[in-house]
């Protein structure tokens, strides 16, 4: 029977490996050049094998995948070595004091880590800091509220812009009124939030009737019109080329080296990932995160029990578009350089990315799920080219094998104990699994 | 006037083809409620095969009209293969799951082929020789529609009628019909669901896979990127008219096209892209379910 199995997923693979090597022929083996309007084509025999052995194994190792996915169903993920230890670690995370710990070793990390690996580190540990803000809010968006926003680099460009602007029109006031134009960030920073919250309302005007794939749509228009728009004003936004040298921080009215300055904005990042997560956190556990949450379950039961969905809409597009807008003017300071190019449809769908890998909804998983993204690619230089390639794979395999994502969130769940003084009092998971 | 004349032509012609790319959309998106992102990169898959093939067939001294027609041929047969191959590997292990999953392999399916074609081929934009024959009946009006944009007129009418009266009058137009309807009810009365949704796949790459090649040998060029901004243009024009609803995609289509050459004409070319979200975001705000799209009831 098991044999009788085999055989047959054996033969199986072998069409699928033929079916491939025809599939791909074109594409893979033959490339064209085309030289004076003809059109040259070269033929790379070498590959047709390779394509051949690797559908094999690849659709070979699918069909189990897919099998063993299958029989595991629905199962709750709270089986397997993995979720033991996430379990553990949660349910020591519940307590104080080893959470203090653990809060302190990772500032204590985070705090040495310019020091201990330099400048070049430190500036890529600035970028994956931004995107973790930008994943932080997203995930508000996606993961809390269930809204698939396609367009959220337009919030991010919106940051930049509030930043590169300011320099570029406030900046020569400011240094004749003999002003370190390195408060302009300051300034930004507030300023930047609450413009993107404002447009982020705006947008979500419109789309409130709309649900599902029609949003994602509407939201990936309006990321691109964005995008066009900043692209032809040229004579505000300076077009195509951007706005460059814009000033670093202010600090004390010290002009920092380069190494240091990249500190300093490390430093910044580190504070403003910290206030993110205590926020979105907050957030979560507030009334408006339950009742974004209910939203995201159901849309039309959550209106019968009275939560105003206009209002919740509003809310959470304008939190999401928030920390997109400060995250922008951290991208500002860190490059002294923006332009329409940062702010593609690509951009968004990195985010997206990230927080879908990570976990929708968790914060961990946004977290990690940035980090994850940004991080790898510099450390895999060679792999450079394939980097898309690789993050659709990566997407894909995540959506069908771990739909919760690698880090998936932890859902509160509520319990009666007895005692009439505790009804309605949430429970951390990590309690309850304490407590069987 | 004249001026005028011209833009509706090319723009009829610019419809046409997101037409053809549309009605993939439409037609998937009717059977499993599924935003195909990937359509438009198999359109694009699509014109780099009538590429090589031409290029391969050409230089081996073929005669002009046999390589337009196996060319177009091949671009078909492996942008249907493609088509079929990414509904079974990437959207069937999520059928039944929450919509948005569907979504998100589409977007991963969107970037992995594009990455694909970029590693595989060149990143480069390539010059597309144009097979396409220069009609002389039109030479005397050749200002207003030249041989190409006829062509493409042509095509797409031709295939507009041949599904219609397929998904119309034939045992699996009406298969399709019904698991458009109510997936669960056709399968219980006996349709193979599985083949219904292949086969819509295969349909709509095949016409995606004729847009393909149309629109290259009418821009001149090709690159792998084409496909993406194409690929939402025609699902902005499958949202205008409904989507789920053939004429719809049609009509969408045409309406797109002449705001797009219209718009550039008499306002500005720098946003030629942005005046397609315009519209889409007036459509969804004003009549969310398009022009002929049927008012959709939410049921508890």
């Amino acid at each position: 029977m098991e044999r009788n199995k085999l055989l047959r997923d054996l033969r199986s693979s072998a069409i699928i490996a033929a079916w491939f090597s025809v599939l791909l022929f074109p594409l893979l083996v033959m490339k064209v050049s085309v030289t004076g309007g003809q059109a040259l084509v070269r033929f790379r025999w070498e590959r047709l094998p390779a394509i051949a052995v690797a559908a094999f194994v690849l659709s070979f190792a699918w069909r189990r995948a897919l099998e063993w996915n299958e029989a595991r169903g629905d199962k709750p993920s709270g089986s397997g070595p993995i979720a033991a230890l996430t379990v553990k670690a949660r349910s020591a995370l519940a307590l104080r004091p080893i959470r203090l710990t653990a809060t302190l070793v990772l500032l204590a990390v985070a705090a040495a880590y310019p020091f201990a690996l330099g400048m070049y580190h430190t500036n890529i540990m600035i970028t994956a800091l931004i995107y973790v803000i930008l994943a932080l809010g997203l995930n508000l968006v996606v993961g809390l509220g269930g809204l698939l926003n396609l367009g959220y680099a337009a919030f991010f460009a919106v940051g930049a812009y509030t930043y590169g602007l300011l320099w570029k029109y406030a900046g020569p006031a400011f240094v004749s009124a003999g002003l370190d134009p390195g408060w302009l960030f300051w300034i930004a920073l507030p300023t930047a939030g609450v413009l993107a919250a404002i447009f982020g309302a705006l947008l979500s005007l419109p789309v409130l009737r709309l649900r599902g794939d029609y949003l994602a749509i509407i939201t990936l228009a309006f990321g691109e019109i964005v995008r066009m728009v900043l692209q032809n004003s040229g004579e505000v936004t300076g077009g195509a080329t951007g706005i460059s040298l814009i000033p670093r921080p202010w600090f004390f009215g010290l002009r920092l080296p380069p190494r240091q300055a990249a500190t300093y904005i490390y430093y910044i990042a580190v504070a403003l990932v910290a206030l993110t997560v205590f926020v979105v956190r907050r957030i979560e556990d507030s009334r408006v995160g339950r009742a974004l949450e209910a939203m995201r379950e159901d849309e039309i039961a959550c209106e019968a029990m009275g939560v105003d969905l206009v209002r919740n809409k509003l809310i959470t597009f304008s939190l999401g578009a928030f920390w997109a807008g400060i995250a922008g003017v951290l991208l500002a300071a860190q490059t002294t350089y923006i332009n329409p190019d940062s702010f593609t449809l690509w951009e968004s769908i990195t985010v997206l990315m990230a927080v879908v890998i990570g976990g929708t909804g968790s914060i961990p998983g946004a977290i990690g799920g940035a980090l994850l993204l940004k991080l790898l690619p510099e450390y895999f230089r060679p792999l450079a080219q394939y980097r898309m390639l690789i993050y659709g794979i990566a997407m894909i395999l995540v959506i069908i094998f771990k739909p919760d994502g690698l880090l998936p969130r932890n859902r509160k769940k509520y319990t009666f104990d007895g005692s009439p003084s505790a009804v309605g009092a949430p429970v951390a998971a990590g309690d309850q699994e304490a407590r069987r | 006037m004249d001026f005028f004349l011209k833009l509706f032509l090319s723009g009829t012609a610019k419809g046409s083809i997101y037409a053809l790319i549309a009605l993939g959309y439409t037609m998937v998106y009717g059977i499993v409620q599924l935003i195909n992102f990937a359509h438009g990169e198999v359109y694009m898959i699509g014109g780099f095969t009538a590429l090589i093939v031409g290029g391969l067939l050409f230089s081996s001294g073929m005669a002009v009209p046999l390589v337009l027609a196996l060319s177009i041929a091949s671009a078909v047969v492996f942008s249907a293969a493609f088509g079929f191959t990414i509904e079974k590997l990437a959207y069937k292990p999520l059928r039944n799951k929450p919509r948005l999953s569907a979504l998100i392999s589409a977007i991963g399916i969107s970037m992995i082929l594009q990455n694909f074609v970029l590693l595989a081929q060149t990143e480069k934009y390539l010059s597309f020789p144009s097979y396409l024959p220069e009609l002389e009946f039109l030479r005397p009006v050749r200002e207003y529609l030249n041989s190409t944009q006829f062509i493409i007129l042509v095509t797409t009418a031709t295939i507009m009628v041949a599904l219609t009266l397929t998904i119309k009058f034939t045992r699996m137009g009406k298969a399709m019909r019904a698991t458009a309807q109510d997936k669960h009810m056709a399968q219980l009365v006996g349709v193979d669901i599985n083949g219904v949704i292949s086969l819509t796949f295969i349909i709509g790459s095949a016409l995606a896979a004729v847009g393909g090649v149309l629109i290259c040998s009418y821009m001149g060029q090709i690159n792998y990127y084409i496909g993406f901004v194409a690929g939402i243009k025609a699902f902005v024009a499958a949202v205008l008219g409904g989507i789920g609803s053939i004429p719809g995609a049609v009509l969408g289509s045409f309406i797109l096209g002449w705001t797009e050459s219209l718009g550039t004409g008499y306002l500005s070319s720098d946003y030629e892209d942005a005046y397609a979200f315009v519209i889409l975001i007036l459509i969804l705000i004003l009549k969310p379910d398009g022009i002929l799209g049927k008012n959709q009831k939410q049921k508890v």
